[in-house]
Order: structure tokens, then sequence, then C-alpha cells
């Protein structure tokens, strides 16, 4: 007797939790039903405090940008707070930034994405979510700050790395994460590629060759770039980590200037992680105002100060010009100019059978 | 302590055991703390190490970690998931044994290998099969879309990953015991003319109850502790689809170690009262059958 009711109870629970996670996957149109009916019930009392319902966002990132955006969030939503009496609050996702664009292609519903490069975005676009046009809707292809790829070394440098030949030498290890997940290591190998044509006058074959002789320098390929870190940083892995300027800038702060140092390449490449909206889930969310404004914010003196903080390099020119001596001047490629824009290089390099599938199953 | 309990089933035995059968006591005494030794440093170091890194920086720190609102809501989907998750494959696991061992069917064997199939796969593959099945471009992607219904990247996604990983643990636990017991009893009631019911409640699950509790118990263990499978279906949108797991790689990853490793202690405790759990079925088991052979 004793046993049945054990197994009633157990049965009952089943069930109780089996409804109530029914709700919550139905949750959205359901809530809104919710509150329609309950908007037109309080309509009189709506009517003296114009305040809006709360609505949630979904910021899709790639890996290094969780500290800036916890902070942005909290700047955006107290300024839409006073701008609008709608609060707002911003959920975030972190994660190699390929990655992350396939995950928003499978369904995770991103309101808005903040990626590390041009091309998983267009990812996204290609899979119908985002509208064709999307580097154009905000200022500066949409890159609301710009960072570059540096090489953080252990203190004193012990190796002597000063600049991309350097990393091919034998013995040393390169620590970047995997090109195919992160687009961090994708900037990270179009600037080694850069360097390499530079130096041997154009000639591919020879980049060709100095790319794969670096990643045979490599002992391990994390999906991130923080993960990288980590591996370089926590784990003491390797001699020198190829890394963006702001994850650099934001290990030594963290972990001690007595550890690390930051060295300056000769030639570098202009990072331009850049915004969209996911037009596709701001209609169905009924989003889509607070999503751009969300993403337009990021432009304003204010959000500027907060990405230069971070590591970032501003892209307003004032607020440029007061954080200059945390970036010095480099020489940077630039995707447009040097590789034909992201569509050009990923297919060359980084789709199936490319450039990086070649140096790497050869090298290994 | 360790070494004690995990001997207790044959403790009785050895101490039974005259003199001159077993081994000198130097040779004991050395397998002893080699074991102790072994225990020490693979178990209770790493343990420690986690309780004195969430320490490290103060009580309020190590509070604050456990108590912000994202480790609060990991905390509780992880709970929400083993307490739907487990009952699930405890329903299974005692249908799949049932059927196994009392019957003969067409099937069986593959029936027998499939239940540990989730044991044999990667539990990353576990994961991203669950996307190919009802990510936007999967199969039943369109379907879910037009419902405005989320599978993955959301809580069902991830209780169906979290289902499938612990799923052969029940079955296993009770198949072994099943099959020794074989259908004699149950037979001997059906012949006394009990209907199929009865027979569960008054022969067979008080026969299998004590494996049933610990293959439960080792199915509940794995369900909060997944992280693989978790990892590739949660879509990690903090404070909602992050578990325990997956909250402390986020905060081991953004510097904040001490956090990581305060989280760590909470997952440790659930971890903990699972095996505090364990022996304590084990030690009723132990007394139950000292108690029948003794009647006997």
């Amino acid at each position: 007797m004793k046993k049945k009711s054990l197994v009633l109870v157990w049965l009952l629970l089943l069930t109780m939790v089996f409804a109530a996670c029914g709700t919550k996957t139905a949750g959205e149109p359901k809530t809104e039903e919710k509150k329609d009916t309950a908007s037109t019930t309080t309509k009189t009392e709506e009517a003296k405090t114009p305040s809006k319902d709360p609505v949630e966002l979904l910021n899709v990132s790639y890996d290094p940008t969780r500290e800036l955006y916890a902070a942005y969030n909290k700047l955006f939503s107290d300024y839409w707070q006073q701008k609008t009496g709608q609060t707002v609050t911003i959920k975030q996702s972190h994660g190699g930034s390929g990655k992350q664009s396939l995950s928003v292609v499978n369904g995770l519903k991103a309101d808005v994405v903040t990626l590390a490069l041009g091309y998983d975005i267009d990812a996204i676009q290609q899979a119908g979510l985002i509208n064709e046009g999307w580097q154009k809707k905000f200022e500066d292809n949409s890159a609301p700050y710009t960072s570059t790829i540096v090489f953080l070394v252990r203190k004193g440098n012990p190796k002597g790395i000063h600049d991309w030949s350097d990393l091919v030498k034998e013995g040393i290890q390169v620590i970047t994460p995997n090109p195919k997940t992160s687009g961090g290591a994708r900037w990270n190998y179009l600037a080694a590629w850069g360097y390499a044509l530079q130096q041997n006058g154009n000639d591919e074959n020879k980049a060709k060759e100095f790319v794969s002789k670096l990643f045979k320098n490599v002992p391990v390929l994390d999906s991130g770039a923080r993960g990288s870190t980590t591996t370089f940083v926590e784990r003491g892995i390797g001699d020198v980590l190829l890394a963006w300027e702001n994850e650099a800038l934001l290990s030594v702060k963290e972990l001690g200037k007595d550890k690390f140092e930051i060295v300056y390449p000769s030639l570098s490449i202009l990072a331009e992680p850049p915004v969209a909206v996911v037009d596709k889930v701001v209609d169905a969310h009924g989003t889509r105002e607070v999503s751009e404004a969300y993403l337009k914010y990021l432009y304003t003196p204010e959000a500027q100060d907060l990405v230069a903080k971070n590591f970032y390099r501003p892209i307003l020119k004032g607020v440029a010009d007061k954080y200059k001596a945390q970036f010095p001047e480099l020489k940077l490629l630039s995707i447009d100019k040097d590789f034909g824009g992201w569509g050009t290089a990923q297919t060359k390099h980084f789709a199936d059978g490319g450039t990086f599938d070649q140096i790497y199953s050869a090298g290994k | 302590m360790a070494g004690a309990t995990t001997m207790v089933g044959s403790k009785e035995a050895a101490s039974a055991r005259p003199r001159h059968v077993t081994e000198t006591a130097p040779f004991r005494w050395i397998w002893i703390t080699l074991a102790l030794l072994f225990v020490g440093l693979i178990l209770i170091l790493p343990l420690l190490t986690v309780i004195i890194e969430g320490l490290k920086k103060g009580l309020e720190v190590y509070f604050a970690a456990i108590t912000e609102p994202d480790a609060v809501s990991a905390l509780k989907l992880t709970l929400i998931v083993a307490v739907i998750a487990v009952p699930l494959n405890t329903l299974f696991g005692v249908a799949a044994a049932w059927a196994i061992t009392k019957f003969q069917f067409r099937g069986k064997n593959v029936m027998l290998t499939l239940i540990d199939l989730p044991f044999a796969v990667s539990p990353v593959i576990s994961g991203l099969v669950f996307v190919l099945i009802f990510g936007t471009r999967g199969w039943f992607g369109p379907l879910l879309e037009e419902y405005h219904l989320q599978v993955v990247y959301a809580l069902p996604g991830i209780i169906l990953a979290t289902t499938f990983v612990t799923f052969p643990f029940v079955a296993r636990e009770l198949i072994p015991l099943m099959q020794a017991q074989g259908p004699q009893e149950e037979e001997a009631a059906a012949s006394l003319g009990a209907k199929g019911w009865q027979i569960f409640w008054h022969i067979t699950l008080p026969n299998i109850k004590w494996g049933l509790l610990y293959g439960v118990i080792l199915c509940n263990a794995r369900a909060i502790g997944e992280f693989g499978a978790v990892s590739v279906v949660s879509g990690h949108i903090r404070g909602e689809t992050n578990t325990l797991p997956l909250h402390i790689e986020i905060l081991y990853n953004e510097y904040q170690f001490s956090a990581a490793f305060a989280v760590a202690s909470l997952l440790v405790l659930l971890a903990l009262i699972t095996l505090i759990a364990k022996s304590a079925v084990e030690k009723r088991q132990q007394r139950l059958a000292a108690s029948q052979k003794s009647i006997n």
C-alpha cells in the first residue's frame, strides 16, 4: 500500500512538471495573450502611467565580449528606462563566433547578434533570418568598435618573439583557437597569411607554407578565443598566444603585469566585429524598436567610452583620441582591400577544402 | 573510512575466515595503505581543492557567488532537469528490464544492445543529434517553428539530452538482478491466481526495489553533472539555459575562479547528498539480507 502511494505521488509530480514545462515551452505566445488581457483590464490605469510591459532581449555574441556587454547592458537598460519608461533585460550568450552563428541558424532565438566577423552574420542572412544589406544598417559597416590581433607572451619574452616570422621557428609553441569555429582565429590566420604574402612578394604558395609551419607549432586548438586564453594563461601551455588585442589587454589587467606582456607585430589586421538585428526574430517577438536602439546606442560617446575601457578600439573619433595611449598605432591589413571581403576570404581559406583544411590535414 | 564502506560487503566474510587462510598482516597493511593513499590522492584531494579554492576569497565572496541570480537559476534548472529526466528513465528502466528478463521476444538482443547506446556514444554527439532533429533546419524544425515551440536551446532540449545520456542506468542496474532472480516467484504467484498488477506490486517490485533505488541514484548523479550533451543543446543563455556545470565553466572562463569553485562546491554538495543516500540504501539492503539469513 505504501509503495503504491509512493509511485502515485511520483506520477503526480511528473505530470505536474510536464504541465509546467508545457506552458513554459509555449511560453512566448501564451504570456503575450495573458499580457493582452491584462492590459485591457487595466487600461484605465495604464493611461495614467505610460509604462510599457518589460521586454527581454537575447544578445548572442562571441567569446571575449563577456565583460563589455555585461557593462553595456546595464548602461543601455538604464538609458532605455529613462527614455521610454520600459524595463529591458538583456540576456547574453557567448561562445566561438562561428559556433554561435550556427546556433542562431539552428534556432537559437537571438534578437541581436554581435559577432566577431561579417561572414558569421552573412551566414545567418543566408539562412533567411536577417535581411540583406545588414552591414549598411549601422554606421562604419555596422562595426561599432574594432580591434586587432596581437601576441601575448610570458613576462620578459623568454623566447624572444617579436614578429610573425618568430612564430614558425622550431620549438615555439603557438596558441590560437580553431579557425573553423572561432572568429578571432580567422583574423589570426589572415593576419599571418597577409604577413607572409608581404614578405614573399605575394607568393601564395610561400604564404601557404608559412601558415602551415605556423600551425605545426600549435599544440591545442580550442573552439573559442576565451578557451585559448585560458589554455595559455591558466594552464600555462605555449610560448605565445595569438589574441584579440582586447583579450590580451584584459588578461594582463586581470592576471597581473608581472606575468605577461603584449608584443605588437610589424603588421596586423583591422578586425571589425559587426552587429546586426535578427529581423525574423525581432518581428516575431515584437522587439524591433528596442533591438535597433540597443545597437544604435553603441555608437554614443557614453557607450564608446565603455568600449574603450573594455579594451576595444572605439570608432568615435573623440573617444579614440582620449584613449590613444592605450592603443598603439599599427600597420593594419584590411579584410576588404587586402582579402577581397569576407565572402572571398571565407571560401578561399576556411570553407571545406580551403587553405586551412589543406595545411592542417597535411600538417598532422 | 572510505576503504571501510567499499569493503562492507566482504567484511563479515573476511572476519569469519580462519587465520591460516588469510594473508599475513604486513601484506594486508600494505594493500590497505596503498588503497587509502590512492583514494586520498585521486578523490579526497581534488574535493578539498574545490572547497578550499571556493573559500579562498572569504565567506562573503562564496555566498555572493552561490546566491547570485544566474547561479540560482542554474541550480533550479539543474534540479528541474533531474526531476523530470530521472523518473522518466526509471519508468523506462523498469519496463525494459521487466520485458527483457521475463519474456521471450524477437529483437530482445537488439534492445539490450540499444540500451547501452548512450554509454557508447560521445555525449557531444548525443546533444548534436537533437539539434539535427529539432533545430530550425532539422527534421521537425519547420513544424515546431510554425507552432512557436522551442525544443533545442530551451528547457525541453536540455531535458531530452539529459534523458538520453542517463537512459541506461536504471535498466542496466535491474537487468542482471532480475535475471538472477528468474521468473519463478512470479510464476508461482500467477499459478495462485494473482493478476498482473498484483504480481508486480507484491512480488516484482519488492524484489527489485533496492537495485532500483541504486539505479535511480546513479542516474540522478549523472543527470545533475552532465556537461557535454547539455552544452550542445543549451545555447548558453545566462540565467536561462545554463545548468550548474555550464555555469561553472562560464565563471572559470571569466577569471572568477573563486566563484567558479564556490558553485562547484554546490555541485559537490549535491553529489555528496546523492552518495550518502546511496550508502544508506546499501546499508539498509545489507541489514535486510542479514535478517533474512537469520530467519532462514
